[in-house]
C-alpha cells in the first residue's frame, strides 16, 4: 500500500514536470499553425523582402523588415548603453567595492529589474523624451532613442548581476598571481578576470539582447506605432512586440488575415529569442565544466 | 616609475567611473520616482482607489483595475504554486540523470527566456479560444501562471538544493520513505527559500501588461469581477490606457496609479528579501 502511494506521488510530480514540455509544444504549435495559415495567403518571399508593413490599411503589404528593423534598432540602442555600464558595475562591485557597500547595492540594483515595464514606458515618454528634446531639436515625441535608452536602464541589472557572478567564480589564485606580478586592480580586472570570466559575461549579454528584443511595453509606449525601415533613432518606429499590442487593442476578427499577422510576427520574435536562449544555454553548460 | 604612476592613476579613474555607473541607475530611478510623486501624489485619495473608471479624468478611479489585479494574483498563485513546486521536487529529488532530466532542464531554461507577449499569444489561442474561457480572469490567470512557472520552478529547486544532504540521510536512516522525507523534512526546511521565489514571481505577474492585453483584457470594465469567468482589467493595463490618452488629466491619473503599482511591487520585493535573509540565517 505504501509502495503504491509512493509510486502514485512520483507519477504526479513527474506529470507536473512534463507540463513544462507541454507549454513549449503549445507555444510552437499555436505559432506554427496560425503562421502556416498566414503563409497560405501571403508568400514567404514577400514577407521577408517587402519593405512595407501595412496589414491594417486598404493597400496591404506584409513585409516584416520594418518591424524587425524597429526591434533591432531599439534593442541595439539598449545594448550599446547597458553593456559598458553593466560590465563596469559588475567589475566595480566584484573587485573594488567594500563588502558592506556591496551588500546594500545589490538589492538596490535588483529593484531596477523589479519595476514593471509599463512604468518604464511612462518614464521614457514623459521624462526622457522631453529631456532629450531639449538638446536634440528634431527628436519626435515617439522615437527609438528614448525607448532604447530606458530599455537599457531596465537591462543593466541583468548584465551586472550575471557578470558579477561570473567574475566572482574566477578562482582567487588567478587574482593573487596577478597582484603578485605587481598589477593594479584595473589591469587585473581587464587582463585576467574578464578574459577568465568571458563565457559568463557573454551569456549575460546574450540574455540581455534576448530580453530587449522581447520587451514590449516600453517600446509600445515610447517608440511609436509607425512601422518603417530606418536606422534613424529620432523618428517613430514600430517593433514586432508593439505591433502585436496594437492589433490586440483593436477589434480584429478571429481567423482573419489581420488576426494571423500577429502570429506571423510572433513566430519571428520567438525564433530570434529561441536561438539566443539556446546559444546562451550551450555556453553556460560549457562554462560550468571549465571550473568544476 | 612614471609608468607605475600612470597605472595607479588609471586605476583610480576607473574606480570613480565604477561608482558613477553603479549610482547611475539608482539616481535615474530616484529622479523618476520623484517626478512621479510630484505628478501623482496630489491625485491619490480614498476616492481615487474606490471609484469606477470614467471618461472624465477627475472622476476616474482604479477600483475595478485594482480588484482585477487582486483576482488575477490569487488565481495565478493557486494555479502556478502547486504545479511549480511539484515540478521542482521531481527535478531535484526524483529525476535520475538522463535524457529526460536534461530535456526538462533545457526546456525550463528556454521557457524562462520566452518573451511574455508570446505567452499572451499562447493564452489567446488555447485558453480564450480552444478552451472557450473568453477574455476572463481565469484565462488571464492561466496565462500568467504559465509565464511565472519557470521562475517558481528554478527558485524552488535552489531552495531544496540548499538543504544539507545530512537531513535526507537522517530521514532515510529513520526509515522514512522518499515522499515522507520530502514532505516532512525538505519542504519545511526550504520553506523560506520557496516563499521568497514565489513572492518574487508574483511581483513580476502583478506588473505584467502585454500578455493580458493580447488575451483581450479590457481597459474599460464598468464593474469589478465577481467570478473567475468575468471580464477584467488590471492595474498596468489601466495605466497603459491612461498613458495613451492625450489629455493631461489622464497623465496625472497614470502617475497616481503608478505610485500604487510601485508600492505593491516594492512591498512584495521587500517581503521577499526579508524572508530570504531570515531563511539564509537559519540555514547558515
Amino acid at each position: 500500500m505504501r509502495k503504491f502511494k509512493e509510486v502514485l506521488i512520483e507519477k504526479t510530480l513527474l506529470t507536473s514536470a512534463l507540463i513544462t514540455i507541454l507549454v513549449t509544444l503549445g507555444i510552437i504549435l499555436v505559432l506554427s499553425i496560425e503562421a502556416f495559415n498566414f503563409f497560405r495567403e501571403v508568400s514567404i518571399v514577400d514577407f521577408l523582402t517587402d519593405t512595407q508593413w501595412t496589414p491594417l490599411f486598404t493597400e496591404k503589404h506584409f513585409g516584416i523588415m520594418p518591424l524587425l528593423s524597429g526591434t533591432l534598432l531599439t534593442s541595439f540602442i539598449a545594448i550599446v548603453f547597458a553593456v559598458p555600464v553593466g560590465l563596469t558595475i559588475s567589475i566595480y562591485i566584484s573587485e573594488y567595492a567594500p563588502k558592506s557597500f556591496r551588500k546594500t547595492i545589490k538589492p538596490a540594483l535588483e529593484l531596477l529589474a523589479a519595476v514593471p515595464t509599463v512604468v518604464y514606458g511612462f518614464f521614457a515618454l514623459t521624462v526622457v523624451t522631453p529631456f532629450l528634446q531639449s538638446f536634440i531639436p528634431g527628436l519626435s515625441g515617439f522615437n527609438s532613442l528614448s525607448a532604447g535608452l530606458v530599455m537599457g536602464i531596465m537591462i543593466i541589472p541583468f548584465i551586472s548581476s550575471l557578470s558579477e557572478d561570473a567574475l566572482h567564480a574566477v578562482p582567487n589564485s588567478l587574482r593573487e598571481a596577478a597582484y603578485g606580478m605587481g598589477s593594479t586592480k584595473l589591469q587585473n580586472a581587464f587582463r585576467v578576470l574578464v578574459p577568465a570570466a568571458s563565457s559568463g559575461i557573454i551569456v549575460s549579454i546574450i540574455l540581455a539582447i534576448s530580453r530587449a528584443i522581447g520587451e514590449t511595453m516600453i517600446v509600445a509606449i515610447a517608440a511609436g506605432q509607425q512601422p518603417r525601415l530606418t536606422m534613424d533613432p529620432t523618428v517613430p518606429v514600430e517593433t514586432i512586440t508593439a505591433y502585436i499590442v496594437q492589433v490586440s487593442l483593436g477589434d480584429v476578427e478571429h481567423g482573419s488575415l489581420e488576426y494571423r499577422t500577429i502570429f506571423a510576427a510572433g513566430i519571428t520574435l520567438f525564433i530570434f529569442t529561441f536561438l539566443l536562449n539556446t546559444l546562451s544555454y550551450r555556453i553556460r553548460k560549457k562554462f560550468r565544466e571549465k571550473y568544476e | 616609475m612614471n609608468n607605475i604612476k600612470a597605472n595607479r592613476l588609471k586605476d583610480q579613474i576607473f574606480k570613480v567611473w565604477g561608482i558613477a555607473c553603479t549610482l547611475l541607475g539608482l539616481v535615474l530611478l530616484a529622479i523618476f520616482i520623484g517626478s512621479i510623486l510630484i505628478d501623482g501624489l496630489q491625485r491619490i485619495d480614498w476616492d481615487f482607489i474606490t471609484s469606477l473608471p470614467s471618461r472624465k479624468a477627475e472622476r476616474a478611479g482604479i477600483y475595478t483595475a485594482l480588484m482585477g489585479s487582486v483576482w488575477v494574483l490569487v488565481l495565478t498563485t493557486i494555479i502556478a504554486l502547486p504545479l511549480g513546486i511539484a515540478a521542482a521536487i521531481y527535478l531535484e529529488e526524483y529525476a535520475k540523470k538522463g535524457r529526460l532530466a536534461s530535456l526538462l532542464e533545457v526546456n525550463i531554461s528556454n521557457l524562462a527566456g520566452v518573451p511574455s507577449i508570446i505567452y499572451g499569444l499562447l493564452g489567446l489561442e488555447i485558453f480564450v479560444r480552444v478552451l472557450e474561457m473568453g477574455s476572463s480572469v481565469l484565462a488571464g490567470s492561466f496565462t500568467l501562471a504559465l509565464l511565472i512557472l519557470p521562475i517558481v520552478i528554478v527558485s524552488t529547486r535552489e531552495a531544496i538544493k540548499a538543504v544539507p544532504q545530512s537531513v535526507r540521510d537522517g530521514s532515510f536512516a529513520l526509515g522514512a520513505s522518499k515522499w515522507q522525507t520530502v514532505a516532512r523534512q525538505l519542504l519545511p526546511a526550504s520553506f523560506g527559500g520557496i516563499l521568497t521565489g514565489v513572492i518574487l514571481a508574483l511581483s513580476r505577474a502583478v506588473g505584467e501588461t502585454a500578455p493580458l492585453i493580447v488575451i483581450g483584457a479590457l481597459a474599460y470594465v464598468p464593474f469589478a469581477p465577481e467570478s473567475p469567468m468575468d471580464e477584467f482589467s488590471v492595474l498596468p493595463i489601466q495605466i497603459f490606457n491612461w498613458i495613451s490618452r492625450p489629455k493631461h488629466g489622464f497623465e496625472v491619473n497614470a502617475a497616481a496609479a503608478i505610485i500604487i503599482l510601485l508600492l505593491i511591487t516594492f512591498l512584495m520585493n521587500g517581503i521577499a528579501v526579508y524572508f530570504r535573509n531570515k531563511w539564509q540565517k537559519k540555514l547558515g
